[in-house]
């Protein structure tokens, strides 16, 4: 009972079979015939974006938010070259993500066709796995794996190149079921190795939970195990940057981001903990500040699905290759069956401590004055959509920094952030992916003026599909994070790093048909918050912040954990709770 | 207001400079990568030792399984022991890569590598590269009056004698195929 059926066809019924709902895309010659395929049905809906790079955010933005993959489907050249960036940012990120090319027809690739790019060439080093299919009949069996290999072992962006041709010529569907692969991740941790670090969980005095984005890619599961854990065991928990919302913010246990711009506590009890437990983290440069003062005192147990991970930048002493969601799952069992043993006596004086850190206070501000601070706004914010069915995007500088520390994640797939990449204009777009995947969730991109003026094409496509989004701008007109380094690290040389001439926001919002908002006065910050809450439509909010704000707390590069700077916020107590480390 | 301790206009604290010094000893390993014999998979393992910085000593590679559609890539490398557990681990990330055997850790392996010398020489020079290549086992393939091109296989080690004792005796070219190699014993 074989189908046959033209390529362009076989691309939107091996859609539909993999139950994607929505494609976010830009047409274009190479790609004309699966358009006109998607123009004759209805079972999934088109997003035509502004620029190609927002439809691969916005494709990440989507995975993010629903653990399912992300689609794009672009044409081939200045297409394909567009959906560069996206395609590094889920690398890095590990975003599932499928992205269709269109491609010159087969008999005219390598002749410098028009729109002809070697696509595969250029994103072979920022896909997970890429493919030119060039003959039709392998075309589906092509498409059912590239989902497969997106979404199984570390999740992470593929690409199929589809020549023109073989989109019009005829072949036959291969079902999904029918697809072999050989590509099957080992997810199961190694039981001997789970059960020493069972043994080494009894016995800690200081250990931590360091959790990172492979908890929420693992699914929900994970993070139902990583709550129960953490509960069982008592131990404190951070995260990386990634990883927030796999525990709640609000739990007893919670730590508070760790890294360059991490909690006082959660990056010092990194630094004094004896037995850390990386669950699905990766040892970014961020999070380890100087390898050889990284936590010296430490016994090291990594989690992780890939194997080029473990034992890359730190030594793991307990390293456990697998899925998040099965290691948890037999750590669990086994530390139960074991006796639910840990050294509590241990732990009471290690928590005495980490209290000790957290009456530092190292998020303290002050508002004074008639100039809001950004993380006042943020605070406001915070406190005006907790109760919200609540997504947050960021861009990426000081804004998505503050926005971690001040924002509070209480569920997984709820904090979409560009982490590896620091990709600015990742949010808005990624934004509109959200929505798309949550129609009446409130979606809340927090940006910088100048990030969010890097995608801004795309109050069109929020506009056109009436989305809801906020774009809240934490407007310092300035480069903010470049301006913190220079002002740190280059004497206070500002070297470009002002947003001049820049547009008056609400008019702009108002050009698109969207609302716009302007906030400049602490008074007034909580009233124009609601107002943009209770906007129908999009809007975007100009949220006039205080300048030359800095970002604290703040390991400068190179430097070790317990070598952390407060800045201006509590330097003072600090010192009194005898942290002669700071400065 | 600066509050750091840091020399004002330092570059010295760049983020990227962070990696420890590694244990510095440098080993040579061979590895085996049975790959899927699809297009463009040399290009993702060249691409990944390029990428990352990896050292590529020698490259070989064909088909070595027509039916079941499989190419071994034969990849002598260099690097610490950190790294060359970093290229395994990288290498087994690649989709089509089946399979990445470190030879030289394993157990005992054969090593062995073609090469082909054009030598050009009269008279005694003439005598004495064939005297040599006799030692050294390696056949004559081509010959006119004035050279000769002589086919060897053997260690690299054992080529690149052969190639030293061949300079001053007048050798204009040379082809090597480079590494390929096997695990003694069976499977
Ligand atoms: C595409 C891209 N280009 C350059 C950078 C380097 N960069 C990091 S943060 C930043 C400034 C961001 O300014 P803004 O969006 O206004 O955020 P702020 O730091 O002021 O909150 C820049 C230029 C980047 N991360 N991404
Ligand atoms: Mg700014």
């Amino acid at each position: 009972m074989s189908k046959t059926m033209t390529g362009a066809r076989m691309v939107v019924q091996a859609l539909i079979d993999q139950g994607v709902e929505v494609v976010f895309g830009y047409p274009g010659g190479a790609v004309l015939p699966i358009y006109d395929e998607l123009f004759q049905q209805n079972q999934i809906k088109h997003v035509l974006v502004r620029h190609e790079q927002a439809a691969v955010h916005a494709a990440e933005g989507y995975a993010r938010s629903t653990g399912k993959p992300g689609v794009a489907l672009v044409t081939s050249g200045p297409g394909a070259t567009n959906a560069v960036t996206g395609l590094t940012d889920a690398l890095m990120d590990s975003i599932p993500i499928i992205v269709l090319t269109g491609q010159v027809p087969t008999f005219m690739i390598g002749s410098d066709a028009f729109q002809e790019a070697d696509t595969v060439g250029i994103t072979r080093p920022c896909t997970k796995h890429n493919w030119l299919v060039k003959d039709t009949e392998k075309l589906a069996a092509t498409l059912h794996e590239a989902f497969h290999i997106a979404l199984s072992g570390r999740p992470g962006p593929v690409l199929i190149d589809i020549p023109k041709d073989v989109q019009f010529a005829t072949g036959t569907y291969t079902e999904a079921r029918q697809v072999e692969t050989h590509y099957n991740p080992q997810v199961k941790g190694d039981l001997a190795m789970i059960t020493e670090l069972a043994k080494a969980m009894e016995t800690a005095k200081r250990p931590i939970f360091y959790t990172g984005g492979g908890v929420i890619n693992s699914g929900p599961a994970a993070s139902q195990l990583l709550r129960e854990l953490v509960a069982a065991t008592g131990f404190p928990i951070t995260s990386t940057l990634m990883g927030l919302g796999a525990y709640p913010a609000s739990g007893d246990n919670w730590l508070g981001m760790l890294g360059m711009h991490g909690l006082y506590e959660a990056n010092m009890a990194m630094h004094d903990c004896d037995l850390m437990i990386n669950i699905g983290a990766r040892f970014d440069d961020r999070i380890t500040g100087r390898i050889d003062a990284f936590s010296p005192r430490s016994k090291k147990a990594h989690i992780d699905i890939d194997a080029s991970s473990i034992n890359k930048v730190v030594h793991a002493d307990f390293p456990i290759l697998g899925d998040v969601a099965h290691v948890l799952e037999d750590l669990l069992n086994v530390w139960k069956a074991r006796g639910r043993k840990t050294n509590t006596e241990g732990l009471a004086k290690w928590w005495g401590q980490i209290k000790e850190w957290r009456a530092v206070d190292c998020l303290k501000f002050t508002q004074q004055g008639k100039v809001i601070k950004p993380q006042y706004a943020l605070q406001r914010l915070e406190a005006l959509t907790k109760k919200h069915d609540r997504y947050i995007c960021t861009e990426v500088g000081q804004h998505q920094m503050w926005a971690a520390q001040y924002l509070g994640f209480e569920d997984p797939n709820r904090w979409m952030t560009s982490g590896g990449l620091g990709t600015m204009g990742y949010g808005f777009p990624a934004s509109i992916g959200v929505q798309m995947a949550h129609p009446d969730a409130l979606v809340i991109n927090v940006a910088g003026e100048a990030s969010w003026l890097m995608n801004m094409q795309e109050l069109g496509t929020a506009m056109q599909y009436r989305l809801p989004v906020k774009q809240f701008i934490l407007n310092n007109e300035r480069l903010g994070m470049v301006r913190q380094w220079q002002e740190l690290l280059h004497g206070e040389r500002y070297s470009s790093s002002w947003s001049e001439s820049l547009p008056d926001f609400v008019k702009l919002a108002e050009a698109f048909g969207a609302k716009g908002i302007l906030c400049s006065d602490p008074d007034t910050l909580d009233d124009a918050i609601m107002e943009m809450l209770t906007h129908k439509g999009p809007v975007l909010f100009d949220c006039l912040v205080e300048k030359h704000e800095n970002c604290f707390p703040m390991i400068p590069s190179g430097k070790p954990h317990n070598e952390m700077l407060l800045g201006d916020a509590s330097t003072k107590d600090a010192i009194q709770a005898g942290g002669a480390v700071l400065v | 207001m600066s509050p750091l301790k840091i020399k004002k206009g330092s570059t010295g604290h760049s983020a990227y400079d962070l990696r420890p010094s590694y244990s510095d000893t440098v080993e040579r390993h061979t590895l085996a990568v049975l790959v899927e014999n699809e297009p463009g998979v040399l290009a993702r393992v060249i691409g990944l030792f390029a990428g990352r910085g990896y050292n590529i000593e020698s490259l070989t590679v064909a088909e070595v399984d027509h039916q079941g559609h499989r190419s071994r890539i034969t990849i002598v490398t260099t690097g610490t022991p950190q790294i060359i557990i970093q290229i395994k681990a990288q290498l087994g990330r690649i989709i089509d890569v089946h399979k990445v055997n470190d030879l030289t850790v394993e157990g005992p392996s054969v090593e062995r590598e073609l090469g082909l010398f054009k030598v050009a020489g009269k008279g005694e020079q003439r005598v004495e590269a064939l005297r040599l290549a006799d030692i050294f086992r390696a056949n004559v393939v081509d010959s006119t009056l004035e050279s000769f091109v002589f086919e060897i296989t053997g260690t690299p080690e054992k080529i690149d004698a052969f190639a030293d004792l061949m300079r001053p005796l007048g050798l204009q070219e040379v082809a090597r195929t480079g590494v390929a190699a096997l695990s003694r014993g069976a499977v």
